[in-house]
């Protein structure tokens, strides 16, 4: 886990699988994610392995996030917002049966 | 549609610089970058933190990018953040996105100035939620002010661990342990070039009193690390290394930061068909150039690291070069005001380089990070083995893209900048040959995953697709 080295001071709220959770305007959604228990963000579409952030820049794709129900939403790219909702995505998508 | 005298891609040093020395000379300049703000990877957020607490933990190299920023803010180039680019067209157009809408831009002429992005290593158990690089743990120093909470495990080669370490003690961190895998011999296959990198005496000096601050703070360092795996179901637990005389140890990790080197950001020269070269010294493709940065394709240039990995100060000589000759090419100087103003900035770029073959030789990444073993995922999208890539390869006659069709590596999100130059060297290992007669894999459009919804926004604007 990661913790800030600051008390932020303005505040937004974003919801990490329905959690309310604190973050600080002009920091991105991987950052709270990494801030968070349990850190990963997503399963694997193959092996359904947790992933978590890694490289930050966007060059790895591992953030992949499900944000405001938009799938694979790289969060190191995305800016968080007030009330922003952030999921972990599913595996694969399957036809209903 | 937008049309531009010049446009240019990222908003680093090199981007920056270029835009400005553009602007100089009256050119009509638009930038394009994926970030929320100017400064790239080293000035990250540095408008908002060079003057803060956070610019003091961060150092004065840090800082001094909000002189760089400043005078790019004031130069009159358009500037798009958060906008990123998907595919360049003869002619040329250029395709971007930003906030889920995209567009088009004509331009006369294109630099590139995407920079660098961290050598992919890897090693088993890389993919372990908690491991990161640790270019991504000072982004998160840069951008939202947070370190690990416990004590960290760094692992890796090359200046930027040891200047993160220094970082990490000034805000108040812990470092568990720092495991350098940088190989025995590099020192003494360094010394030969140690006089001609005098000519950069500052740049060493730094690297020098950052070692004696690790030795200082008594950060544990281990040294000729040549394995190394992370360990863990959900997250990474613990860690093992050996060392080069045999040294086997497992301990428990709660992060784990690595870092091998940095390697050039070729997907978009590969995507244009621009040629590239492989460049033995820093074990990547480069972009072949001219001395003012211009590629095989006629008004496409590449400015930065994207060119090869010679710092920001190089960055930004060639972002000045590329801008300076540009200046000629599109009609707005004569040649000859223009190599006056141009020779000061060829004489820094000969001083920065001129570092390079000493830190290229000292910090050269050890050799199982080309050569994983048959266990290691190696493509982290789709979740590929070294050992699936040496089985297929069997099969012979295997280039990179028969390698992708066959495994998938490669097919994933990130497009290859993951597992390509792995690839790359399991091939040239397998087939005895050097890198440079494998190849890469065939970069294609969309250089950045696009959604139909993206797509479709471009019809708004009545273009036709």
């Amino acid at each position: 886990m990661f913790r800030k080295l600051h008390e932020p001071a303005e505040a937004v709220t974003v919801y990490v699988e329905g959690k309310p959770v604190v973050a600080e305007p002009g920091e991105n959604l991987a950052a709270v994610l990494l801030r968070q228990e349990a850190i990963w963000s997503r399963p694997t579409p193959v092996k359904g392995s947790r992933r978590a952030p890694y490289c930050m820049i966007g060059v790895c794709f591992d953030c992949l996030a499900r944000v405001d129900g938009v799938a694979s939403v790289q969060t190191c790219m995305m800016p968080v917002r007030d009330g922003m909702t952030v999921e972990h995505q599913q595996r694969r998508r399957c036809l209903p049966s | 549609m937008s049309k531009t005298d010049l446009l240019i891609v990222g908003a680093g040093p090199a981007g920056m610089t270029a835009a400005i020395t553009a602007r100089r000379y009256g050119i009509g300049v638009l930038v394009v970058d994926d970030q929320t703000a100017p400064g790239g990877q080293i000035w990250r957020s540095v408008e908002t933190q060079a003057a803060s607490e956070r610019g003091d933990i961060l150092g004065r190299t840090y800082q001094d990018g909000k002189a760089t920023t400043d005078a790019f803010r004031a130069s009159g180039a358009h500037y798009e953040p958060r906008t990123q680019l998907w595919q360049v067209e003869p002619g040329y157009r250029a395709f971007v996105s930003h906030d889920g809408k995209a567009r088009t831009i004509e331009a006369k002429a294109i630099i590139l100035a995407t920079g660098a992005q961290e050598r992919p290593a890897p090693f088993p158990g890389w993919t372990l939620p908690g491991v990161l690089t640790v270019g991504a743990a000072q982004v998160l120093l840069k951008t939202a002010g947070q370190i690990p909470a416990k004590p960290v495990w760094v692992a890796g080669c090359g200046p930027l661990p040891l200047l993160y370490i220094v970082q990490l003690l000034n805000a108040g961190g812990q470092i568990a342990g720092y495991l350098d895998t940088t190989p025995a011999g590099n020192h003494w296959a360094a010394l030969q070039y140690l006089p001609r990198a005098l000519r950069g005496a500052g740049a060493l000096l730094k690297g020098l009193a950052w070692k004696a601050i690790l030795r200082h703070r008594r950060v544990p360092v281990i040294r000729h690390v040549v394995e190394l795996e992370a360990h863990g179901s959900d997250r990474i637990e613990s860690l093992s290394y050996r060392t080069a005389d045999g040294r086997e140890e497992t301990v428990s990790a709660d992060h784990l930061l690595v870092h091998e080197g940095v390697v050039p950001n070729v997907h978009v020269p590969l995507g244009l068909g621009c040629a590239v070269e492989w460049r033995d010294q820093q074990d990547c493709y480069v972009p072949v150039l001219d001395p003012w940065g211009e590629t095989s394709k006629a008004g496409i240039f590449v400015a930065g690291d994207g060119a090869g990995i010679a710092g920001a100060k190089a960055a930004q000589c060639r972002g000045a070069l590329a801008a300076h000759r540009l200046a000629v090419q599109l009609g707005y100087a004569d040649e000859q005001n223009m190599l006056k103003d141009a020779s000061c900035v060829q004489k820094s770029l000969a001083r920065e380089l001129a570092l390079r073959p000493f830190l290229d030789t000292l910090f050269r990444p050890r050799s199982r990070i080309f050569s994983p073993t048959d266990d290691t995922v190696i493509c982290r999208c789709e979740e590929v083995t070294a050992g699936e890539i040496r089985a297929m390869a069997q099969i012979g006659g295997c280039g990179p893209n028969q390698i992708k069709a066959f495994t998938r590596a490669g097919m994933g999100p990130c497009q290859g900048r993951q597992c390509g130059y792995t690839v790359t060297r399991i091939l040239a290992e397998l087939e005895n040959c050097p890198a440079s007669e494998i190849g890469f894999y065939r970069v294609r459009p969309p250089l950045k995953p696009v959604t139909l919804g993206e797509l479709a926004t471009l019809d708004q604007e009545g273009e036709v697709v």
